[in-house]
């Protein structure tokens, strides 16, 4: 998202139907944070790039593939969460769930890569913060909660989607938070940390709603015809327990 | 073919096909209010530290088609370039990466 729409909405506010989204900018943090966020994302896209072949065989290649091709469709249709806000899904939980933890990061990667190189959507030193609150925060924090909820629901199909749901709600206002850290040591607006960590947190659970209601939606219907493609539910290292 | 992936083929083929119409299609009707992030930071007075990407001059920044007045076909048109683009690379990446039967 560039300066030239955020003008261009102030100036005409009668401009709708934009598709309209945002990752983060160049700009918001300094270089020195944005190159060692960067790292981090290399360091962990390498990781991912390693270990997915745990997770994606002939089979299920394209699952992965086409995973990437639907959050970044989804992600052009913000969604009203408050007045004069929106949102838009992350992808991370949905990712995680469908083809597993590796893979949905690097699903979610290529995701990002595109919309900064070619739609001018996130900044490009600011891919590594978007990547690491997205794609490597987002899909940790999705994990670790679908896999907490998984132990705790009923051990049965339909729990699944509910465990994505939460998982997906959760994974917002984490990733939300990662973006507020991500400012507490190099932004550069003025406005103190916890006034942006409020404002963050509080906005992106509105938004994590959304996230839950389409990642539900979504893992429920792949679940119905294809669920052998489903990580979250065909792989028992993650759902040991709820197979019989 | 056997019917097992002749079905598999069809489940992947029908994935993509409501990506695109996502993408080319429902996008027109995306909410145009800015999102979480553009929203506190407008709140809380850093919007204006954002800068231009070095790409904002594609020709598809901002998920329009320049040069493209009607606001239906130029977010469309962009939402399938973008769903084309991410499937080439995406489906070569998973392609590299997966354990080789």
């Amino acid at each position: 998202m560039t300066l030239r729409l955020f003008s261009h909405f102030i100036a005409d506010a009668n401009h709708l139907h934009y598709s309209h989204l945002m990752h983060i900018p160049d700009g918001f943090i300094d270089i020195p944070t944005a190159s060692a966020f960067g790292l981090l994302a290399v360091a962990g896209t390498a990781v991912a790039l390693k270990r997915a072949k745990s997770e994606v065989d002939d089979r299920t290649a394209p699952m992965a593939g086409l995973t990437a091709v639907f959050i970044f469709a989804v992600q052009m249709l913000n969604f009203p969460v408050a007045a004069g806000t929106s949102g838009h899904l992350l992808g991370g939980a949905l990712a995680m769930v469908l083809v597993g933890p590796y893979a949905a990061s690097l699903a979610v990667t290529v995701v990002l890569g595109v919309q900064a190189l070619l739609f001018a959507d996130g900044g490009l030193t600011a891919l590594g913060l978007n990547v690491f609150n997205m794609s490597i925060i987002g899909v940790l924090a999705s994990f670790l909660v679908f896999k907490g909820a998984v132990k705790i629901l009923p051990k049965s199909k339909s729990a699944i989607p509910l465990a994505a749901g939460i998982a997906a709600f959760a994974s917002v206002p984490i990733s939300a938070t990662a973006f507020t850290l991500q400012y507490a040591i190099g932004g550069i607006g003025t406005a103190p940390v916890s006034t942006v960590f409020t404002a963050m947190f509080t906005t992106h659970v509105l938004i994590g709603i959304g996230e839950a209601v389409i990642t539900m939606l979504t893992v429920s219907a792949i679940l119905a015809s294809r669920s052998d493609l489903v990580y979250g539910w065909s792989k028992k290292e993650v759902t040991l327990e709820v197979r019989s | 073919m056997t019917q097992a992936k002749e079905s598999l083929k069809k489940f992947y083929i029908s994935f993509f096909l409501a990506a695109a119409a996502l993408a080319g299609g429902v996008s027109f009707y995306a909410s145009s209010s800015p999102d979480g992030l553009e929203k506190v930071a407008e709140d809380e007075g850093f919007l204006e530290t954002a800068k231009d990407s070095a790409v904002s001059g594609s020709p598809l920044a901002d998920y329009g088609v320049s040069g493209l007045d009607n606001e239906r076909l130029s977010v469309g048109l962009a939402g399938l370039v973008g769903v084309l683009v991410t499937a080439l690379i995406a489906i070569a990446i998973f392609n590299l990466v997966k354990k080789k039967s």
